[in-house]
């Protein structure tokens, strides 16, 4: 039979196979959302359509990469928020920040005139890096923290922390935390003052505590609230200036040679306060596995071996300016107290009232995502030193001692199950 | 051009002249120039002109595209973007003088730069001169990147974040061509004002070689010390043309009014690149390297070594027959594979592996209804990994893209 004549029409059909891709559909060859609780850079649920645009403006804020021209330097850590903070997760060891300074008579000097606390260990082409100066008596590395959910611990009351205090180890279970308490200088009180919202009698958070600060972000607690943590970070991590902060950091060791010629201040107010609204807006992490029996009893055990006593499952905040922080309980693993943590953890270096063996209690809520943000490889503790969950636990000493005995004490399962609970957080 | 400029070109071409030897007649010269146009080298004069007044010729392309990605999930949805609209200007001023220009709009009037401005003298085949504003022979892509040339809508990342295409450099140096039996050896060797401090000093946060072009350096070298490119290819009839090529020059800003301020640091690019054209279809390949002294305070968060590499398969599958057009339209099937690393080594303080790596995978569709215009469908998948080595961040989507010479 003879074959039929192929047309110009018929041709065009041996084409169509070419363009399947678009047949198959988008599901196959675009990528879908990652799952909601494997990141950490959502915004908080109920958000009105006019604060998602500050909170994206935050973003991207976040996210951008600051050049010499925008003013980043010229001494430096890293030149984007997201650098350290990467997905708004841990950041990796190699962004680690190193603070130092000296004990003496009068208590521990940051050394500020020889360009203390904070290490700015890179610099911009013509500009020397710093080093740490000769008589530092301790330095301590600080690796980046997740910024995640930040907003709801800043809306904790200050009296919910005192309240949690417990300075003299009254209840005689062997902890002890203190709230960190700064200095009223200038700075802190303007930006006190800032960040003061009054929506009943009186303000409730960034209050006098015997003429002090309550401190409740950062490693040792250093910072009172997100604005307070952010110009703080734009200015030692990354050399930008603001308006509570307006003189670029120069390497004093060199003897102070010129700034970085950007007119000052670097960043601008509308700039600050949209980083500031990103990190007080973004959500805390969902857990991943929370109904699993080994995880439920890993909860179980968490609490009777007495780590739920720092690790505070628990808080609620008090009245917010953003209804979606409002009274809200949420679950960060922190008491944002003080605790002496042991000699193996004492770096001879501090901030505030803070024994130099004191640490803020970390807040554990998204600890099981660590290695996603950290190249792979997850790093605990302050400074990245732990390689996985059990040797974290072992580094905790002084008021963690008993817990860590207690934990070591433990059957291998239910030591798994401990390690189990702490990942699906 | 200011006066470093001036003193390079003018010594440079009256130096080559006077070492060029005798100059053959014009009429085997023009037979030279048109029987062999498809070199790398003769890029950008393989192009068609439709208008001539007088002696100049004038042509151009214009491209655009539509885009649709997801990142991770999240896209921008639909966007178009007119990307380049270009205008060349071509002058044979006597049969050994040419002319070519080239002035280029990106994406409307955004940017707005003269691509190219440079004079031809043929001395012989095998010597010619050239000066101006040049695009320096660094692998294949950066004097052929002409996008009606191309089935892919975006150009190879190598060509853009290693070599950063397009480069114009304004300078002088001397190209060629040696016929050795069947084979065509070209060689250029070319001296530029080179790049500039933005390798490091830029807001990538990284290094990055593309940040080092600048405008000024048309008018002045930063830095007084030119950059030397030179690219050495051979072509074998029924085979294909491979090229090695190179680039170096002192970078940043060292000398302020005599007195040192900063090290001396160079950039170097290697780059390897073949390309060969069947009756079942074309490759084309281009690899290159980067070599770049990094201050060592920001060692390891910007990477003194980059590479980078693409692969493009073209097959015609179709020679469609429609009214009104020539016999050579063609659908083409078309794959690009393509590896990029921003920063070769391991951290000091873990020893782990320094990432900022990108791979893409690109098939796509092609109509051409006359071999100057092109219609492309692409697929584009691309697997990025930060300098950490974070979970892979996926984008993907498709592009639509139209290109062709007037």
């Amino acid at each position: 039979m003879p074959r039929p004549k192929r047309t110009a029409r018929t041709r065009w059909l041996r084409v169509l196979p070419l363009f399947s891709p678009l047949l198959i559909g988008c599901d196959l060859l675009v990528p879908g959302l990652p799952a909601d609780n494997a990141i950490l850079d959502a915004p908080l649920d109920g958000l009105l359509p006019e604060q998602l645009a500050v909170h994206l403006a935050g973003d991207e804020e976040f996210a951008r990469r600051f050049s010499p021209a925008d003013g980043v330097g010229p001494t430096f850590n890293a030149t984007s928020c997201d650098q350290c903070h990467v997905g708004e997760g841990k950041g990796h060891v190699i962004f680690n920040l190193t603070r130092f300074g000296r004990m003496g008579p009068d208590g521990f000097d940051p050394l500020r005139e020889l360009g203390g606390p904070q290490l700015q260990d890179r610099a911009l082409p013509g500009f020397l890096p710093e080093q740490i100066p000769a008589g530092v008596t301790g330095a301590a590395a600080f690796m980046p923290p997740s910024v995640t959910g930040l907003g709801f611990l800043e809306a904790v009351d200050d009296a919910t922390l005192l309240a949690l205090q417990d300075p003299d180890d009254a209840d005689g279970d062997g902890i002890s935390g203190r709230v960190q308490l700064l200095d009223a200088s200038t700075v802190i009180s303007e930006i006190a003052d800032l960040e003061t919202v009054v929506l009943g009698d009186s303000p409730t958070r960034g209050t006098l505590v015997d003429g002090q600060f309550i401190g409740r972000f950062g490693r040792k607690a250093g910072s009172i609230n997100l604005l307070h943590q952010t110009v703080n970070a734009l200015l030692q991590d990354m050399g930008l200036t603001t308006d509570i902060f307006p003189r670029d950091l120069l390497n004093v060791q060199t003897g102070n040679f010129a700034e970085d010629g950007v007119i000052d201040p670097e960043i601008s107010s509308s700039v600050l306060n949209s980083l500031v609204f990103y990190l007080k807006t973004l959500r805390e992490p969902l857990r991943r596995d929370e109904t699993h029996p080994d995880v439920v009893a890993g909860d179980a055990l968490f609490g009777s071996i007495g780590c739920a006593d720092c690790h505070l499952p628990t808080l609620r905040t008090g009245v917010s300016e953003l209804p979606q922080l409002s009274n809200v309980t949420f679950h960060p693993y922190t008491d944002l107290l003080l605790h002496d943590m042991g000699p193996e953890l004492d770096d001879g270096y501090t901030e505030g009232r803070a024994l130099t063996a004191e640490w803020r209690t970390t807040p554990l809520w998204g600890l099981g995502l660590s290695a996603d943000f950290q190249g792979g490889q997850a790093f605990f503790m302050h400074d990245g030193r732990a390689l996985t969950l059990t040797d974290a636990i072992g580094l905790h000493g002084g008021e963690g001692a008993a817990s860590r005995a207690a934990f070591q004490a433990l059957s291998a399962e239910d030591k798994d199950r401990v390690l189990a609970f702490l990942r699906s957080l | 051009m200011k006066q470093g400029g001036v003193r390079y070109l003018s010594a440079g071409l009256i130096t080559v002249a006077f070492l060029g030897g005798p100059v053959e007649g014009a009429a085997q010269a023009d037979t030279i120039l048109a029987a062999d146009t498809i070199l790398a080298q003769e890029g950008i004069y393989n192009r068609p002109f439709i208008t001539s007044v007088g002696r100049t010729a004038i042509g151009g392309y214009v491209e655009g595209n539509t885009n649709w990605f997801k990142e991770d999930g999240l896209g921008e949805g639909f966007s178009m973007e007119l990307r380049r609209f270009n205008i060349f200007l071509f002058s044979t001023i006597s049969p050994r003088i040419r002319l070519i220009a080239e002035l280029e709009f990106e994406h409307g009037t955004e940017e707005i730069a003269l691509e190219t401005a440079l004079i031809d003298f043929r001395v012989s085949p095998s010597l010619g001169l050239r000066g101006g504003i040049i695009l320096p022979p660094i692998g294949f892509f950066n004097q052929n990147h002409d996008s009606p040339n191309w089935n892919f809508v975006e150009r190879p990342l190598v060509s853009t974040e290693i070599i950063p295409s397009t480069l114009s450099e304004v300078g002088f140096g001397v190209f060629g061509k040696f016929f050795p039996g069947k084979v065509t050896v070209s060689y250029d060797l070319y001296l530029t004002n080179g790049l500039r401090d933005g390798i490091v000093v830029n807001d990538q946060g990284r290094t990055h070689i593309p940040s080092g072009k600048s405008e000024e350096q048309f008018g002045e070298d930063n830095n007084g010390s030119p950059a030397l490119s030179g690219r050495l290819a051979a072509r074998v009839p029924g085979l294909g043309e491979v090229g090695g090529s190179f680039y170096t020059a002192k970078y940043n800003t060292f000398v302020i009014e005599g007195d040192k301020v900063d090290d001396v640091r160079r950039v170097s690019i290697l780059a390897f690149d073949a390309q060969t054209s069947q009756p079942w279809g074309e490759v084309r390949v281009e690899v290159a390297l980067a070599d770049i002294d990094v201050p060592a305070s920001l060692s390891e968060l910007f990477g003194d070594r980059q590479w980078g590499g693409h692969i493009d398969v073209t097959v015609p599958v179709w020679r469609p027959r429609m009214a009104g057009y020539p016999r050579h339209s063609t659908l083409e099937l078309g794959l690009r594979l393509e590896r990029l690393d921003m920063n070769v080594g391991t951290f000091s303080t873990t020893g782990s592996n320094i990432f900022d790596e990108t791979t893409a995978f690109v098939p796509s569709i092609s109509f051409r209804p006359t071999s100057d215009t092109v219609f492309s469908f692409n697929y584009r998948r691309e697997w990025h990994r930060d300098m950490q080595g974070n979970p892979t961040v996926i984008t993907a989507g498709y592009q639509f893209g139209l290109a062709t010479y007037f």
